[in-house]
C-alpha cells in the first residue's frame, strides 16, 4: 500500500515540477493517440454508414471480417506493421519503423475496426420506416445522413470512445513498432513496461496515474457530449 | 442540426489539438545547433541491462551532440539484437554473447567489432538458500540446485544472460529445462528477477539489473559471485553497409569509436558509483 500512496505523491510532484520527460512523453502519448483516433473517426464513420445503409453481395462476409478486426490483438498489428516497415520489407526504404507514424498505423489498424463495426451497427439497427419516411419528405443526401447522425449519436461517440480506449490502453504494438525510444517515440503505456522492467514501481504507477487522467478527462468530455440533451 | 454540428465541433476541436501538436514537434529541440542540418538516423540495437542501469541515458546524448546523428535505441535481449544486425535492421550492435557475435563476424554480417567493458553475472536466490548453494563454486551451485530441485527461474528469452545460463547447465552436463521447478518467463531480466523474488527461487542476473532492483526484494541475496566463467563482456560493433543497403555504416563506425574513446570509457568506469558505491561495468578495451 505504501509504494502505491509513494506512486500518487511521486506522479504529483512529477506534474507540479514539471518534468521535462514527463511532459514529453505525456505529449507524445496525446499525439500519437488523438492522430490515430482521429484517422480512425474520419475513415471509420464513413465506412461504417456505408456498411451500414447498403446491402450488396458479400456484405457479411465484410462484416465478418470488421468484427474479428475488432478484437485484433495489438501484438499482432505491431507484428504485421513491423514487417512491413522494416528496411527488408515492401516500405523499407521510407524509414518509418521505429517512428511515430508506425505506432499511429498500428493503432488506427487496432482502433479502425471497431469504429467501423460499432457504426456499421448502430445504422443497421435504424428503422427502415424512417428512413422511407426521411425520403419521402424530399431530404437530400447529406440531409439524411446528418438526420441519420444526429440519430444513431449515442451509438457513434460510444463507438469513438471504444476505440480511444483501445488506442490509449495499447503497449504492445507500441513497444514493437516504436521501440520505446527515450524522447521520441516512448508514451505513457510504454514507458509504464520499462520503469516496471527497471523495478521503479513509484514511477509506473506515477505514470499511471497520467494516464488515466487523460483517459479520463478524454471520455469525460465526449460522454458530456453524447449525453446531452436534443434540443428539438 | 444542433448534435449533428457538435460532433463536427468535437472532432475539429480533436483535429486542432493534434495539428498544435504536430508543429510544435516539428521545431528543432537542440539549442543553439543550426537547424539546417537535420540530423542523420541511426539504430542502435542492444541489450535491456545497458538501457535499463541508465548507462546509454548518459553516453547517448553526449554522442548525439558530438555528430549530429540521432540514435534510435532499440533495447531487446541479445538475441534479438543480434538477429537484427544479420538482417541489417540495425546499425550497430552493443551486445554480451562473445561466441554468437563471433559468428557473425566470421559471416561477414557485422565488422570492426570491440571490447568495451565488462561486469559479471552473478546468482540470486533467497537468503534462507534451500540448495545451500552459497560459497560453492558455479558448477558445484548448479549441481545443488539440480539434486534439491530448488525453484530456478531462467529467462527464456535467447537473451545473452539466458545464453550464459544454459552455456552453465551444459558445462555441468545438466539438462533441467523439463523439470517442474525450472521456470522459463521469456522476459526481460528485470522482470525475471521480480518473478524469481515472488516465487523464491534462483537466478542468473547481471549485476548492474540486481542493484537496481534491490531495493525492491528484501529477502533475495547474492549467493554466487567472483568465479571468472561469470564473466559479463560487452562488445560494441558495426553492421556490415556492404551487405544491407539501407544500413549507415558510417554513423556505426562512429558509435563504436565512440564507445571505445577515452571518453566514453571515464564515463562508463565511473557510471553508478554515486548511486551503488561500485561501478556497474568496468573498462575492457582491447
Amino acid at each position: 500500500m505504501e509504494i502505491f500512496i509513494d506512486g500518487i505523491i511521486k506522479a504529483i510532484k512529477m506534474i507540479l515540477s514539471g518534468d521535462k520527460e514527463v511532459f514529453d512523453i505525456t505529449y507524445t502519448t496525446l499525439q500519437v493517440c488523438l492522430t490515430a483516433i482521429l484517422i480512425s473517426t474520419v475513415v471509420g464513420i464513413p465506412l461504417g454508414v456505408l456498411l451500414g445503409l447498403n446491402s450488396f453481395p458479400g456484405k457479411k462476409i465484410v462484416l465478418v471480417f470488421v468484427n474479428i478486426g475488432m478484437g485484433l490483438p495489438p501484438v499482432v498489428a505491431g507484428l504485421y506493421i513491423t514487417m512491413l516497415l522494416w528496411r527488408s520489407g515492401p516500405l523499407g526504404n521510407l524509414g518509418l519503423l521505429y517512428t511515430t507514424h508506425a505506432i499511429i498505423m498500428a493503432q488506427v489498424l487496432v482502433s479502425l475496426p471497431i469504429i467501423i463495426g460499432l457504426t456499421a451497427a448502430a445504422f443497421q439497427q435504424i428503422d427502415h420506416k424512417m428512413l422511407m419516411q426521411i425520403k419521402a419528405l424530399g431530404a437530400t443526401g447529406f440531409q439524411r445522413i446528418g438526420l441519420l447522425l444526429r440519430e444513431t449519436k449515442l451509438a457513434i461517440l460510444a463507438a469513438i470512445m471504444a476505440g480511444l480506449g483501445r488506442v490509449l490502453a495499447e503497449v504492445g504494438a507500441a513497444m514493437m513498432v516504436g521501440g520505446n525510444i527515450k524522447g521520441d517515440t516512448r508514451i505513457l503505456t510504454t514507458s509504464m513496461v520499462m520503469e516496471v522492467s527497471k523495478g521503479n514501481f513509484d514511477v509506473a504507477i506515477a505514470l499511471s496515474f497520467i494516464l488515466m487522467s487523460l483517459a479520463f478527462m478524454i471520455t469525460f468530455l465526449l460522454t458530456i457530449l453524447q449525453q446531452r440533451k436534443q434540443r428539438v | 442540426m444542433k448534435i449533428n454540428k457538435e460532433i463536427y465541433l468535437c472532432l475539429f476541436a480533436l483535429l486542432m489539438l493534434v495539428t498544435v501538436a504536430c508543429t510544435n514537434n516539428a521545431e528543432p529541440t537542440k539549442d543553439g545547433v543550426p537547424s539546417s542540418q537535420s540530423p542523420q538516423d541511426m539504430i542502435l540495437a542492444t541489450t535491456t541491462s545497458t538501457q535499463d542501469s541508465g548507462l546509454l541515458d548518459v553516453l547517448i546524448p553526449l554522442f548525439e551532440e558530438k555528430h549530429n546523428i540521432h540514435v534510435k535505441t532499440i533495447a531487446v535481449g541479445t538475441g534479438r539484437a543480434l538477429a537484427m544486425g544479420e538482417q541489417g535492421e540495425a546499425d550497430v550492435l552493443l551486445t554480451h554473447a562473445p561466441a554468437f557475435e563471433e559468428k557473425l563476424v566470421e559471416s561477414q554480417d557485422v565488422l570492426n567489432r570491440k571490447r568495451v567493458m565488462y561486469n559479471e553475472f552473478i546468482i540470486v536466490g533467497p537468503e534462507t538458500d534451500p540448495a545451500g548453494i552459497n560459497d560453492a563454486d558455479v558448477g558445484a551451485a548448479f549441481q545443488k540446485i539440480y539434486e534439491t530441485g530448488a525453484t530456478f527461474v531462467s529467462r527464456g528469452d535467447d537473451s545473452g544472460t539466458h545464453k550464459m545460463e544454459l552455456d552453465l547447465w551444459a558445462a555441468a552436463e545438466l539438462h533441467p529445462t523439463n523439470e517442474t521447478w525450472y521456470l522459463e518467463t521469456g522476459q526481460g531480466m528485470g522482470s525475471t528477477l521480480q518473478l524469481s523474488a515472488e516465487r523464491e527461487g534462483y537466478v542468473l542476473t547481471d549485476r548492474a539489473t540486481y542493484l537496481a532492483h534491490a531495493k525492491n526484494f528484501e529477502h533475495m541475496a547474492v549467493l554466487g559471485e567472483g568465479d571468472d566463467v561469470l564473466l559479463n563482456i560487452y562488445h560494441v560493433m558495426q553492421v556490415n553497409d556492404e551487405k544491407h543497403d539501407l544500413v549507415n555504416g558510417e554513423a556505426g563506425e562512429l558509435f563504436v569509436e565512440f564507445m571505445v574513446s577515452e571518453q566514453a570509457q571515464k564515463i562508463i568506469k565511473e557510471f553508478g558509483i554515486e548511486q551503488y558505491d561500485q561501478p556497474l561495468f568496468f573498462q575492457y578495451t582491447d
